[in-house]
């Protein structure tokens, strides 16, 4: 048992908050969301000179060999500022993939490209019919003689707008659910039949609709085996729950913060609201929920690298749920506790709310755990 | 950062297992894992195995019998205590007496009692509540006249668990009414219960137990010399008491038994034609209990590696945190039980028919099962209300 950072970490964890203090104020924020990409390519640059895109690559790639704690620290600081760039599709939802299931040839094509900051990915998985069930792909890939097509669509991808290259799942043989007939494949966003619809998400990041007619890719745009996406598509959507987590801890931090600043100078019948025992006791709570979650947060990093299946996916279940409740209440309670000003666009805190509330509906939701954990139930 | 345990934590962990199964009487293991509390004698019989292994008082200075556990590995047996189930340590003796004797206590005090508290050879209870100082303990009135070589002590203690089998009591006296702070005028004495004057009246609480008692204090006199630290600094002590020795306090252990008992329960219920613990609801509400488990696990371990990092002493707020979750948990598994025995766990079976000699006309596992869920009522009341926690959380932390 040991809570210790390194002093690396200690460093990594400085140095990003510094960055992120200096350059991402809530409202350089609000200028980057209104960039044409919706995020700011000066920050992304930022990120690559202090070398987080290469935090959790190996160093034959440019990396730095980090591991889930690494992306815990830095994705906490990510949380205080909520940064809009394509961190979480680019580095650990489509660069899990690639370490995890990709070539030698295309890790060492792709990774240096990530690290210095030259290639955005996206993480194209999930489709309009199939909520949070990992297994539900109808997006098909059938093999051509030298090589594979895809038709399908797929719905949701966070930052899809702006990927170079897209992993995408697809169906190679099976029927609907079928979770051994699913494959992974690397797409270029500009290949031809690739149609993208690029949104805001109610957090102001980027997500895309990706539409793919009869698109052609070779044999070496496979990534990993044929049948063999399932698993590696859960180790990504673990990592991103682990990194998403921290994320929630530090946006819970900052509104903590920040409410517990406004009861202090909130007057109303004549005092400081924050006198009143009800609303200290309110904070309180949020207070707890914080670290419970944090907790929880530091449970899932544990967890990525974690060998035994079954003990890995309870964790995850029983994280998703703990981060997920955790950071409904301090939203729910920052924004209550704020009042009307909490209700406005203008003001921080709705901003935080939105972040948390897309955590709770990325890669399964509080039921969906839950239910998951019910059913171990005997 | 490694959350899991060590080696050596894992092998300490089977140990102390191991020591329960081998020495802890499975007729009273099994009935506490019904929800019965342990006799006195069983719970003494208990502390003197663990003092005769060297583990009856772990949070002791060395010199008095205590070990050289981590916290962590004081968790570890506290919560193989509580999930075994085995009766916890003697409270009053072990965890609020004790260390209290060995910081605050003279020489003999502590060559005289601390070896008793130990054996349990005296068994303590504590006289701090009364009916005008709950949350507000500083307000207490029981009077403590000086007079020569004594303490003529008069007034009333309340919620005094277990006055009724204890030997001896911890009090908190106002030794001067006249104090310029309510705090300053308190001191701590320790006070034999034979001595004459004092009455003990039973409360019997919701559960229709006997566990709690006020206790009367008419003109007794109590030397001098069993006063603990200087006159009028009885507070500190207290503070002191209050502060110490919080690992544990969430009782996660418990309340993993508990779950444990209910899901085990659920399995011989039928409901709706089948095995209750097939049932949704059931399923979730276990669910999200194990959730708010590994959560306060998790946050335990933290609290308990920041406790060992710094050295001031001073209690850790976050302590409060584990408080009121912890209490929370023990009330939401014992509310579980509850439910689970649905109208099978109305009926007071155990006190009532078994104790008149009956056949037991229920199913064993429904012998108790309401009892645990009222009795818990009182962990977010004792020990400081989980309100008073919040008041803590926002002085210390949130400041504001």
């Amino acid at each position: 048992m040991d809570f210790d950072l390194t002093d690396d970490q200690k460093l990594l964890t400085d140095s990003v908050a510094r960055l992120l203090g200096d350059r991402y104020t809530f409202e350089a924020r609000k200028g980057f969301q209104k960039q044409d990409a919706g995020w700011s390519a000066d920050m992304w640059g930022q990120f690559a000179e202090m070398g987080l895109l290469g935090l959790p690559f190996d160093e034959a790639y440019g990396g730095f060999g980090g591991g889930a704690v690494d992306i815990m620290l830095v994705m906490e600081q990510f949380g205080k500022a909520l940064v809009l760039e394509p961190y979480l599709a680019t580095v650990v939802l489509a660069g899990t993939a690639l370490r995890i299931a990709g070539s030698e040839a295309q890790k060492s094509a792709i990774l240096p490209e990530i690290v210095g900051g030259a290639m955005k990915l996206a993480f194209a998985h999930g489709e309009q019919g199939a909520r949070y069930d990992l297994s539900d792909v109808t997006t098909s890939a059938r093999k051509a003689a030298d090589g594979w097509v895809i038709d399908g669509a797929k719905s949701v991808v966070l930052h899809g707008d702006c990927a170079d290259k897209i992993v995408v799942s697809a169906r190679t043989s099976g029927g609907r659910n079928d979770e051994a007939g699913i494959t992974l494949f690397m797409v270029d966003g500009t290949a031809k039949g690739v149609t993208r619809r690029g949104y805001q998400l109610r957090d102001g990041t980027r997500a895309a609709e990706i539409s793919f007619a009869s698109v052609e890719i070779g044999d070496d745009a496979l990534l990993g085996t044929v049948g063999g996406g399932f698993p590696v598509i859960g180790r990504v959507v673990e990592a991103g729950i682990s990194a998403m987590s921290a994320e929630v801890v530090g946006s819970m931090d900052r509104m903590l913060d920040v409410t517990l600043d406004y009861l202090r100078t909130r007057q109303q019948f004549g005092k400081a609201i924050g006198e009143n025992q009800v609303l200290q006791h309110k904070a309180a709570d949020m207070l707890m929920s914080t670290e419970q979650g944090r907790s929880m947060s530091m449970l899932a990093a544990m967890m990525v690298d974690e060998a035994d299946d079954a003990e890995r996916v309870r964790n995850f279940a029983l994280a998703k749920v703990g981060v997920g409740q955790a950071g409904r209440f301090v939203s729910q309670n920052a924004v209550q506790l704020h009042g009307g000003i909490g209700m406005t666009e203008e003001y921080l805190i709705g901003h935080y709310f939105r972040r948390v509330m897309m955590f709770e509906h990325s890669f399964g939701d509080t039921a969906y755990y839950l239910n998951k954990l019910a059913d171990q139930v005997h | 950062m490694d959350l899991r345990f060590t080696a050596e934590e894992i092998a300490w962990r089977d140990e102390v297992r191991a020591f329960i199964d081998a020495e802890l009487d499975p007729a009273l293991r099994e009935r506490m894992r019904v929800g019965f509390g342990p006799t006195k004698q069983e719970t003494i019989d208990w502390q003197r195995k663990l003092n005769k292994k060297g583990w009856a008082c772990p949070g002791w200075p060395t010199e008095w019998g205590g070990a050289t556990w981590t916290p962590v590995q004081r968790l570890i047996f506290n919560e193989a205590i509580q999930s075994a189930p085995a009766p916890d340590l003697q409270g009053f003796n072990i965890t609020m007496l004790g260390p209290v004797l060995a910081h605050f206590g003279t020489p003999e005090q502590k060559a005289y009692f601390l070896p008793r508290a130990a054996n349990l050879d005296d068994w303590w209870c504590q006289g701090f509540s009364e009916p005008g100082a709950g949350s507000d303990l500083a307000s207490l009135k029981t009077a403590a006249k000086r007079e020569g070589d004594f303490y003529i002590v008069n007034g009333q203690k309340i919620w005094t668990s277990t006055a009724h089998m204890a030997d001896w009591i911890f009090a908190l006296v106002r030794t001067d009414p006249n104090a310029r702070k309510k705090q300053e005028g308190i001191s701590f004495l320790l006070i034999d219960m034979k001595t004459p004057g004092i009455t003990v009246r039973p409360i019997i609480s919701i559960d229709g137990s006997h566990h709690l008692n006020e206790v009367f204090f008419d003109d007794v006199k109590v030397p001098v010399h069993q006063r603990v630290y200087e006159e009028n600094r009885g507070w500190d002590v207290a503070k002191y008491l209050l502060g110490n020795e919080r690992s544990g306090i969430a009782r996660l252990g418990k309340s993993r038994a508990n779950l444990e008992f209910a899901v085990d329960t659920a399995r011989q219920v039928r409901s709706g034609g089948a095995p209750l613990v097939e049932d949704r609801g059931f399923r979730h509400r276990v669910a999200q209990i194990e959730v708010d488990i590994k959560a306060l696990e998790l946050t335990q371990m933290r609290v308990i590696a920041a406790a060992s990092k710094k050295s001031d002493g001073k209690p850790d707020p976050f302590s409060s945190l584990l408080k009121i979750k912890g209490t929370e948990l023990l009330q939401a598994t014992s509310e579980l039980i509850m439910d689970t025995g649905g109208p099978m766990a109305m009926p007071i079976w155990a006190s009532e028919l078994h104790a008149l000699g009956n056949e037991p006309i229920a199913p064993e596992w429904a012998g108790y099962m309401a009892a645990p869920y009222l009795m818990l009522r009182a962990a977010s009341i004792y020990g400081g209300t989980n309100e008073i926690q919040r008041n803590i959380l926002n002085k210390a932390v949130l400041r504001l």
